[in-house]
């Protein structure tokens, strides 16, 4: 009996919703039940983006996320919108190189990841949003090779399975921060 | 079981359709409903199917009326400002007795409003939404899986009974994405004797009409539609009931508000407070009997809806006031949280002592 | 010796027609072509609203009655899923032109494969003489008492050449039925634009002017005399566009 409500937030073009629909198809494959809900209009076009991921043994109630369990800020207005918002206990996920404060709040766990420079530093520019995961699914014991392998098929389409590899590569670096 | 895939509402919509034998769509681009005309636009040419992008919301409807009167399966979708373009169309569905299919996946009103979650076009919805005395079958899922089924549903209760099916869901329901299972079970589609297809020279010609210059002939036909009407309404009612067992206090809501509820509800348990949702499917014909059946024994009923408070009276009528229907609602766009209904419900404890 | 005959695509029923208008005129000579292309049984009829209105009682094929201004829109329904059906929409120049021109222009982009027989009798006959939007300038109308201003109510729309540039469209001829001769010329336009559609070329429009003795307030005779005096020379009679001929002729 378990359901962890997740929040990506970012800007547009960070693969915020990418991550949020891997997340879902992940837990879909382990037989959770799922919902993914994005943000959408105007905002999706280079402001800020944000998407509420659902994983639970229990059938989900209301699909939005108004107080996340993991937050996943990918930039400093989505740290400075949600991070009042996190349960107490809860996680925050940073990156680090984009956004240049610490979290204020004490009682929730930071992971501060560099993923921006990282992906850069790796040839991987595009995929800072996967080096985070990468660090989520190590957080929280979670990164069965098999299921981020199907769960990478089903969010990738055929006509681009050369991204396969670059992104797994991706959930690889994140989990060895 | 079939594999389930994820899948957007919109998406699965538009997916559903095609299964059901759907191969006619029209539409005309607004958010947020968009998703569904983009993908009949890419599966139809491939199946031999038809999509066609109408100058307007109004040409799109009466696109809508051509394929329907000549007996094949045809929908349209929108969202709220495109549907009250569409209502001329509808009425004239209605009065020509078509079936049809009509998505509105509604956005905060009236004018332009926002593109945001909505329900605020219940009131145009189960009244009608065109001129003159006519219903359509509403219907309103609370899920991807539902959205799907549904219109599975809606199309095969629209050649059943002659008339429109709208689908009436929200932004929210259009743009998330759930597990879906897309196999039905499909029924073979009714005969229709009546389309206008060419006569072949081996009957005398149909003609798909609405209009009846006598007075006591155009009577009838009302008569004989409402006489439709009332099998539907003893026959096609769908509602979902969630820990009324021994509810004290009840929550009517349908769609994401549902959604809400439920949450809200499991929390209140946990409270101790008696409190269950009567979730309407059918948004017409409306579910009466369970709430005629609750209002013997709940203390107070709390409509939570996207709107100013348009259920809320079906609710009321339904119960005949016997115990009092409060409104618990956010409009333009917003949500209520499962914290504001989790507050309603602890006032209505408060109050009707449901402890 | 049979020396005339009702079309059998027209309905041996009295029409509902004022004395002296031209709707049956035109009504036959669309009846006739079915018959002589063999098409009834295949042919749907979409009905305007409009004088009009009741076509569907008089046309023998399957006919539908479309919303006002709405005929084209509904025939691209029907073609779309019918493609082998022939569909065709009888207007008025309220329906087509005023209230429906939107759907009236893009089926015409669309090239939709549809025949349209446009009636301009350059009012709105049935409620009653209003003003239509191809109602001449200084025409007196029951909306514009003291004759058309163009100053507030703008110029006559003349569809024939709007629609001449509109890449889609095929085919578009204005015609009368004001004389014998006419008449003969009506009917060729009429079955050329039910041919265009059986050979699958796309949009055929045959704008027919028409008189309207009651609410022009003339006797059928001079109702007659005024297209020729009024009507002709604003909306000159003759081809406008013709696609599959430009296209022989450039060959």
């Amino acid at each position: 009996m378990s359901t962890t409500q997740y929040l990506f937030a970012g800007f547009g073009g960070q693969g915020i919703l990418f991550a949020g629909k891997f997340t879902a198809y992940k837990g879909l494959i382990e037989e959770k039940q799922v919902s993914w809900l994005p943000s959408y209009g105007p905002e999706m076009r280079g402001g800020t983006a944000s998407c509420s991921v659902i994983v639970s043994d229990d059938p989900v109630g209301s699909p939005i996320v108004s107080k996340p369990d993991v937050l996943i800020a990918m930039n400093l207005p989505s740290l400075d919108r949600y991070e009042d918002a996190v349960v107490p206990g809860g996680t925050i996920f940073v990156d680090s190189t984009l956004v240049e404060r610490k979290v204020k709040r004490q009682d929730v766990t930071v992971h501060y990841i560099p993923a921006t420079r990282l992906a850069s530093e790796n040839g991987i520019s595009t995929l800072a949003n996967m080096i985070i995961v990468g660090n989520i699914l190590k957080t929280f014991n979670d990164f069965g090779e098999e299921s981020v392998n199907a769960a990478l098929k089903k969010v990738i389409s055929a006509k681009h399975a050369d991204m396969l590899d670059v992104n797994l590569k991706a959930l690889k670096i994140g989990a060895e921060q | 079981m079939a594999e389930k895939v994820l899948m957007k509402g919109n998406e699965a919509i538009a997916e559903a359709a095609i299964k059901a034998g759907c191969l006619h769509y029209f539409g005309y681009p607004i958010t947020p409903q968009t998703e569904i005309a983009a993908y009949m636009a890419k599966r139809m040419p491939k199946i031999g199917g038809v999509f066609l992008q109408a100058e307007s919301e109004i040409a799109a409807i009466n696109m809508v009326y051509g394929v329907a009167s000549t007996g094949h399966r045809v929908m349209t979708s929108s969202s709220s400002p495109g549907v009250s373009l569409k209502g001329e169309g509808l009425s004239y569905l209605a009065g020509s007795d078509l079936p049809a299919l009509i998505v509105n996946v509604q956005r905060g009103g009236p004018g332009l409003g926002g593109i945001q979650p909505s329900q605020s076009d219940y009131f145009q919805a189960t009244r009608g939404g065109g001129h003159g005395d006519y219903h359509m079958i509403v219907l309103a899922p609370a899920s991807v899986q539902e959205m799907a089924d549904l219109t599975v549903k809606g199309f095969e209760l629209a050649d059943q009974y002659r008339m429109t099916s709208m689908i009436l869901a929200d932004g929210t329901m259009g743009q998330m994405m759930e597990p879906v299972s897309l196999e039905f079970d499909i029924k073979p589609q009714p005969a229709k004797p009546w389309a206008t297809t060419g006569t072949n020279m081996e009957r005398e010609h149909n003609i798909i009409n609405s209009l009846s210059l006598v007075p006591e002939e155009l009577e009838q036909l009302n008569f004989a539609r409402y006489d439709r009407y009332k099998v539907i309404e003893e026959n096609e009612t769908m509602y979902e009931e969630y820990k009324m067992e021994d509810a004290e206090i009840c929550i009517a809501a349908f769609g994401i508000a549902a959604r809400v509820s439920k949450n809200a509800i499991n929390e209140a348990r946990k409270k101790g407070i008696k409190v269950g949702l009567i979730r309407p499917i059918t948004l017409w014909p409306f579910p009466k009997a369970p709430f005629e059946k609750a209002a013997k024994t709940v203390k107070q009923f709390i409509s939570v809806e996207l709107s100013m408070g348009q259920m809320i009276e079906d609710v009321k009528l339904a119960t005949a006031c016997q115990a009092p229907v409060t409104l618990c609602n956010r409009v333009g766009g917003m949500i209520p949280s499962p914290d504001m209904v989790l507050a309603a419900i602890e006032e209505a404890a408060k109050n009707g002592g449901a402890n | 010796m049979v020396v005339f005959d009702k079309p059998h695509a027209l309905i041996d029923v009295p029409l509902h027609y004022c004395p002296g208008c031209t709707h049956g005129i035109v009504h036959r000579l669309v009846a006739e072509v079915i018959d002589e292309l063999g098409i009834e049984g295949k042919t749907v009829g979409i009905a305007p609203v409009g004088c009009s209105v009741m076509a569907y009682n008089y046309f023998n094929c399957d006919m539908i009655e479309a919303a006002h201004g709405r005929a084209p829109a509904v025939a691209t329904g029907v073609k779309r899923a019918e493609p082998d059906k022939v569909v065709f929409t009888y207007q008025g120049d309220g329906d087509l032109a005023s209230i429906g021109m939107a759907e009236t222009v893009h089926s015409a982009a669309r090239n939709e494969n549809i025949t349209i027989i446009f009636i301009n009798n350059a009012i709105y006959g049935m409620t009653g003489g209003q003003m239509a939007p191809t109602s001449l300038p200084g025409q007196v109308t029951q909306t514009s008492p003291y004759g058309r201003d163009v100053k507030l109510c703008g110029f006559p729309i003349k569809v024939c050449e709007m629609l001449s540039q509109v890449d889609g469209a095929e085919y578009l001829e204005r015609v009368a039925v004001n004389n014998v001769k006419n008449v003969k010329n009506a009917k060729k336009a009429i079955k050329k634009a039910f041919q265009n559609q059986i050979d699958g070329k796309g949009f055929s429009l045959v704008e027919v002017i028409s008189s309207c003795p009651t609410n022009w307030g003339l006797t059928p005779q001079n109702a007659l005399k005024w297209i020729d005096e009024r009507m002709i020379p604003y909306y000159p009679l003759g081809v406008y566009k013709d696609r599959s001929a430009q296209k022989e002729d450039a060959e």
